[in-house]
């Protein structure tokens, strides 16, 4: 489903991927985890397409397609979705009126005729209780005087009525507190099938409790230099990241994290 | 702007000259109308025209406005019957679905009963409402609108509203009396039926290519306790033509009424549209204003709001939108000249191409006026390189107990909105469109009358769906 090979990638004249391989297929949940300044975020922001980050080599396929290539839209039209580490606030736009948009934008790139409010309304009932959400937030402006978590459960809300293929959850973890965690967990678990995959990025292992992962890959100074399963999630709990530092030992890595 | 000898030789003096010569024909036209009232208020402001002309640049308060353009110009007047064969259906455009009250339309100036509601009696009905013609009103019901009319928007040093003053002719008059309340708002229509110049070589100031001016005067009258609203709609029939619309409103406030006022702005391309509002709010007034400039060529608002009693509640509410060269120019003033009294001023401009926007908004805060609370915030969205706006909060403060605020922020979209729209499948044009509009619905969304909303809501989709597209790359 998702091929990235040997990427590179610089923001203002910084390089912050260098070399990052990863291999998601149908039905897989990875978790990306690492220390602060890996390169995790960078990585998330750049399967989705932001324009702040050049890529300076490697490539990424989607389903075959040339990633690179596609205009953020594009993505998310082809079901790529990425849930925001900092969800962002829009005065004046409607919650209601910016779901249905973006899922009628979607449902047009499949062919399908838009929604209309009414349908909308019932399908949205139903993704709105799975994220424990209540009806009113549908009147807010997007994101606008949310707390925290909530903003969390609009993302996952986001990717319940989207349905993409992919899910990239970037640090959808931090900042809530555990019943929200298990919230957004029971939500993205309840989404997951075996023709759709989720990358979970995260800085911590506690996430990985709720969302089981079948792969763990640790990134640090911009490349993958481990990857296990569940088990490596915890042993990181356990031990933090220096010993990953010390064991792969190359010079960018250990230049990286300052070793 | 023509080339023209004659025109581009011209000085701002014998522009005077050539308004005073104008004013003279005018009074012979008024056969023996010059014995009333109203002409020694018409000839003090010829008076003050001929002495002040109009403002120039060195005007502080028209210092980011240039009016070149209009002095330049040879203005005749609009001519005095419509054009034949305009009809209900060329007025739709300019209309508010679904809005039930009186409609009082205005061709070029002059009052067009046949398009307007019939039920326009002026002689007033058993409530003792009236809604009518500015002249029937003069000739019928003159103890209602001399008190009033001239005596509170001042046109002394103001040279347009002089103009506009000394050529008081028709215009519309809204009376309620103590406790009368209009169900529905008042539609006042002023329509422009001037053509386009057929050829762009010729512009106007040439001999026989002049263009119209226009002088509409509005009053309205709302006494002690009455409660009501009136949209005023200024509008031009043929997209681009050239034209002047000089226009003066008066709103007097009796104590304790409640009274919304629109301006919807919708002059044609190529028009000049000079406006002044002036209101004088009594004791525990509530008033608001919404005064929204959706086109037109170069657009001057003045909006006066006197607090002239002791807890008023005034509202000022503006969105103006200038795409390609337009120059768009909003000037308030509150006046809180009495103790406790509110004012809230939220003023919205989108602007893009080359356009450029002015905000000036005064805050006048008197020596009596103690326990004010005043507060403006002036947003502007500049959504090209070459777009501009002035923004000038300007506070006075001769009382100490009093809380006044004020905010100015200009810029362009936030691109972290832009790029969260298109990871949800919208694309940038889209984006762009939806968060736009968002910016400008705040001030819409203030707009309680819900056809005018509506229709505005479209209006403002259009315009700005245009200026995007025209906005995009390649």
């Amino acid at each position: 489903m998702l091929r990235v090979n040997n990427l590179h990638a610089e923001a203002e004249d910084t390089q912050i991927l260098k070399g990052v391989d990863l291999e998601v297929n149908p039905g897989e949940i990875h978790a990306i985890m690492g220390p602060n300044g890996s390169g995790k975020s960078t990585l998330a922001q750049i399967l989705a397409g932001h324009e702040a980050y050049t890529v300076t080599g490697g490539e990424a396929t989607f389903e075959g397609r040339d990633l690179l290539d596609m205009a953020p839209e594009e993505r998310a039209r082809r079901g790529i979705f990425l849930a925001f580490q900092y969800p962002v606030e829009i005065p004046g736009v409607n919650t209601a009126y910016f779901l249905r948009t973006g899922l009628n934008e979607i449902r047009k790139d499949r062919g399908e005729d838009p929604m209309d409010a009414m349908d909308f309304l019932g399908l949205i009932r139903e993704k709105l209780a799975l994220v424990e959400m209540d009806e009113s937030f549908l009147k807010r402006s997007v994101n606008e005087g949310f707390s925290g978590g909530e903003k969390k459960r609009h993302e996952i809300l986001q990717l319940a009525v989207l349905e993409p293929r992919l899910a990239i959850l970037d640090e959808t973890d931090s900042g809530l507190d555990i019943d929200a965690l298990k919230i957004v967990a029971k939500g993205v678990n309840s989404l997951h099938s075996p023709d759709k995959s989720t990358v979970v990025v995260t800085h911590y292992q506690r996430l990985l409790d709720y969302i089981v992962p079948d792969f763990v890959h640790v990134l640090m100074g911009g490349r993958i230099v481990k990857s296990g399963d569940k088990d490596l999630a915890h042993e990181l709990e356990q031990r933090g990241y220096d010993w990953i530092a010390r064991e792969t030992a190359t010079d960018s890595v250990a230049d990286a994290v300052g070793v | 702007m023509s080339g023209g000898d004659a025109v581009s030789e011209s000085k701002s003096t014998d522009r005077r000259e050539w308004y005073l010569a104008s004013f003279r024909g005018f009074e012979r036209s008024l056969n023996g109308g010059t014995a009333s009232s109203l002409h020694r208020i018409r000839r003090a402001a010829i008076d003050c025209f001929a002495e002040t002309g109009f403002p120039g640049r060195r005007d502080e308060s028209w210092r980011h406005t240039n009016i070149a353009p209009i002095v330049r110009t040879s203005f005749r007047d609009a001519p005095d019957s419509p054009p034949p064969g305009l009809s209900a259906d060329q007025l739709a455009p300019f209309t508010y679905p679904g809005l039930v009250g009186t409609q009082l339309v205005f061709v070029d100036g002059h009052f067009a009963p046949s398009l307007s509601s019939q039920e326009t009696a002026l002689s007033p009905h058993h409530s003792g409402v009236v809604v009518g013609s500015m002249a029937t009103a003069l000739k019928e019901v003159p103890d209602l609108v001399e008190p009033h009319l001239g005596h509170h928007a001042p046109f002394a040093e103001e040279g347009f509203a002089a103009l506009n003053t000394a050529f008081i002719r028709d215009g519309a008059f809204v009376y309620l009396p103590p406790g009368a309340r209009l169900d529905a708002p008042v539609h006042l229509l002023y329509l422009s039926t001037a053509r386009c110049s057929e050829d762009p070589g010729h512009g106007p100031g040439q001999e026989g290519e002049e263009a119209p001016v226009t002088y509409p005067r509005t009053l309205i009258v709302a006494e002690d306790g009455a409660c009501g609203s009136v949209i005023e709609s200024y509008a031009g029939l043929e997209p681009s033509a050239l034209y002047l619309t000089n226009a003066v409103t008066e709103i007097v406030l009796g104590a304790e009424t409640r009274f919304e006022h629109y301006k919807i702005q919708r002059e044609s391309g190529g028009a000049y549209h000079i406006a002044s509002l002036h209101v004088t709010e009594a004791r525990g007034c509530d008033f608001t204003s919404h005064n929204i400039s959706l086109s037109g060529r170069l657009i001057r608002n003045d909006i006066t709001t006197v607090l002239d009693g002791e807890g008023v509640d005034s509202t000022l509410n503006g969105l103006f939108l200038a795409s390609g060269e337009e120059h768009v120019d909003n000037h308030t003033s509150i006046e809180h000249a009495s103790p406790d009294c509110v004012s809230h001023e939220f003023y919205k401009g989108v602007l893009s191409g080359h356009a450029r926007g002015v905000f000036r908004g005064k805050i006048h805060v008197h020596q009596v006026a103690q326990r004010t609370d005043a507060y403006q915030t002036n947003q502007s969205l500049l959504l090209s390189d070459d777009a501009e706006i002035t923004s000038k909060p300007q506070l006075e403060i001769y009382a100490d107990d009093v809380k006044c605020s004020h905010g100015s922020t200009t810029g362009q979209l936030d691109e972290e909105a832009i790029f969260y729209l298109r990871t949800r499948g919208l694309s940038r044009d889209v984006a762009l469109g939806v968060l736009t509009q968002a910016f400008a619905g705040e001030i819409l969304d203030l707009i309680g009358c819900e056809p005018v909303h509506k229709r505005l809501a479209e209006l403002v989709s259009a315009e700005l769906g245009a200026t995007l597209h025209s906005e995009a790359p390649q």
